[in-house]
């Protein structure tokens, strides 16, 4: 059996997640894949912002930085700038991502600055209570949309692959393999690297929207979310609803930190 | 109508009181159930107001900005690291001199993380020109708020209601709830002189030169000092209507008191406790609770602590490598007027409990203690 615990701060037990939170999925899922591609605890170094998923950070024992909400992109580049050759994994959540950090989540995929970032998408504030974020779909309800949220959601993906990130996959807990091995392909990609995880929330967005078992949400995940060959096999029609999952972009591009070593080797600096 | 509500509701049905027409806020613990009641009750039309959801605090006050200056009755809550983050804005809300309420839960300060009570968020505000005005209870909370609004709108000043994390923001207390009817008497509806008009067009924060900037500064300044006589007033037009008022400051067993602990927020309630318990040992010590703190008070304030012995200040928040805030404002207040010994005590950051307990500590303490310069005093560190 996998000994998780090596990776796991004991001491910070029992978590703060609720019961059928996706997060501690992708815990395990991150811990699995930096263990198969042998990634030293020393030199990895985990980043968070605000919110249930920036408390991974709190459970796993590598170096970690617990930020203020929305700037984990901006601490991480700091890290990653003064030292390259750590591996920066940044943890971050719908809320903390693509709202109050939404400016460094774009500038950071523009920069193209080598890291991994686990978006943890559940469509809501889920540590405040439930409030929309900008996520939650058209027409679901959050705390702050009792009737119904009336905007329309950001594709997070997109938004990266827009702003010019080098890897993007989209992933989810209930395909926790698939989950795992995208993780790991963009621990091993140079350039930054998104990797969006759909997860459910049963206890802030799930209960106010029909789904408060959370093997229910665990369904939804099951018969929503479409990979590779099956999502290419879908009519437009068949793909209405449903969420394409998968390596969505993988790209060789300039490398941020990489162009900065080349342009102070070109100038003539000496490090 | 009375009701058993929780403090942050208590700030919410204030609001609803006041009839404010544009709500913008950002969820932040433990503000949050302040705006998720305001939501609901602009979604179902409770109160007739726009509510605004936006990206961060900052966004947030911005959108108060833009809408106060379009004329609107403007509210926003808060807390810690959501009214940090909006520290621009709120600059920019005394300059552009808008009348926006906030309320801000104290919440201590990261690095660590901290969800509980202290009050350094809001008092690292002191000198961006806002009023503040600390509560106690969820009754005064609530009524603080049309408070604030009227006196916002005559100055053309933004006003900060604060109130400690937890032990009120999530306390459920008995609130005389207000009807908006009945407040409509004492706060009228909104109508400023100057707003973004197309039939009448201003322009909103442009330039300023060396020529003209320090007058703007000094009319900031003169509407703070006029602050002080108009909250009094304000207070005294809804003790007369509602029978309940609240004071700048609110002096307890002072008269005859030879000790006088300073306090605000919720601390000034245990406080009162003590003060009975040690006046039945035949102790004479008052307490008073600080209320407003900007403006703040000089004159009220000289006046009950200058009749004292001595003057213990309980400060929930600390200016490092100074003193205690609080302990700093008063000591100012009575400079070069009294020689009355001040002592500052520093407890209950991030949220440690300040228990009867501990205020006779500090009174005991304060008592015995012959060095009439002990200026801070660090009460239950663990060393």
């Amino acid at each position: 059996m996998f000994d998780y615990l090596k990776y796991i701060r004991e001491w910070n037990f029992p978590h703060i997640w609720c019961s059928g939170c996706g997060d501690g999925i992708v815990l395990k899922a991150l811990i699995r894949a930096m263990d198969k591609l042998k990634v030293s605890r020393d030199e990895a170094v985990m980043v968070s912002g605000i919110g249930c998923s920036s408390r991974t950070p709190g459970y796993i024992d590598i170096n970690t930085l617990h930020t203020t909400h929305g700037r984990a992109l901006a601490f991480a580049t700091g890290v990653k700038h003064a030292k390259p050759e750590l591996k920066v994994i940044v943890v971050t959540g719908d809320g903390d991502c693509t709202a109050i950090g939404g400016n460094h989540f774009i500038h950071a995929a523009r920069r193209n600055i080598d890291m991994t970032v686990l978006l943890y998408n559940n469509y809501i504030y889920g540590m405040t209570g439930g409030q929309c974020s900008p996520t939650t779909p058209k027409g679901y309800k959050a705390s702050t949309a009792q009737y119904g949220n009336i905007e329309p959601p950001f594709n997070t993906s997109g938004l990266a692959i827009a702003a010019g990130a080098s890897f993007v996959a989209r992933t989810d807990v209930y395909h926790v393999q698939q989950c795992e091995k995208m993780i790991s392909l963009a621990l091993q990609r140079k350039g930054f690297s998104l990797v969006e995880i759909l997860t459910p929330c049963p206890t802030a967005f799930g209960r106010r929207n029909r789904m408060s078992d959370p093997v229910v949400m665990m369904e939804w995940l099951r018969d929503n979310a479409v990979s590779g060959r099956k999502w290419e096999n879908l009519s437009a029609q068949e793909r209405e609803g449903k969420i394409q999952t998968g390596v969505l972009i993988d790209v060789e591009k300039p490398e941020f930190t990489a162009e900065y070593g080349k342009l102070m080797e070109k100038v003539g600096v000496q490090k | 109508m009375k009701k058993v509500i929780m403090g942050n509701h208590a700030v919410s049905y204030g609001v609803r009181a006041s009839e404010a027409k544009v709500i913008s806020a950002y969820p932040i613990t433990p503000q949050t159930h302040v705006v998720e009641l305001l939501s609901e009750m602009c979604a179902n039309g409770e109160i007739d107001a726009k509510f605004i959801k936006v990206e961060s605090e900052h966004s947030a006050m911005a959108a108060c900005v833009g809408a106060a200056a379009a004329g609107s009755r403007t509210f926003t809550a808060t807390s810690s690291q959501g009214l940090l983050l909006m520290h621009e804005m709120l600059h920019w809300a005394v300059g552009a001199r808008l009348p926006i309420v906030l309320a801000n839960i104290n919440r201590a300060v990261g690095p660590p993380w901290s969800i509980w009570t202290d009050q350094n968020d809001s008092l690292s505000q002191r000198d961006v020109g806002w009023l503040q005005i600390y509560c106690e209870s969820n009754q005064e909370t609530q009524d603080t708020i049309p408070q604030a609004f009227k006196v916002a709108e005559e100055l053309q000043m933004p006003v900060m209601i604060v109130m400690d994390a937890f032990f009120l923001s999530h306390t459920f207390e008995i609130v005389d709830i207000l009807e908006a009817q009945e407040v409509r008497k004492f706060l009228p509806p909104y109508h400023p002189d100057i707003k973004i008009d197309i039939n009448d067009p201003h322009s909103f924060g442009n330039l300023a030169s060396p020529e003209h900037y320090m007058e703007l500064r000094y009319m900031i300044q003169e509407a703070m000092e006029k602050a002080v006589g108009l909250i009094k007033k304000v207070d005294g037009e809804f003790q007369k209507q509602f029978g309940r008022g609240y004071g700048l400051i609110h002096p307890y067993r002072c008269a005859d008191a030879e000790i006088i602990l300073v306090t605000s927020g919720t601390v000034a309630s245990t406080a009162r406790a003590v003060i009975d318990e040690m006046r039945d040992e035949g102790v004479k010590i008052g307490a008073l609770k600080v209320r407003v703190f900007r403006p703040f008070p000089f004159e009220e304030i000289f006046e009950v602590l200058s009749r004292a012995k001595k003057v213990a200040v309980i400060d929930r928040n600390i200016s490092f490598g100074g003193h205690g805030i609080f302990f700093q404002e008063i000591k100012s207040a009575l400079y070069g007027r009294t020689d009355v010994p001040i002592l500052g005590y520093i407890a209950g950051l991030g949220g440690r409990d300040i228990t009867p307990g501990v205020i006779r500590q500090i009174a005991e303490q304060a008592i015995t203690d012959k060095n009439p310069h002990r200026y801070i005093n660090w009460i239950g560190v663990k060393t």
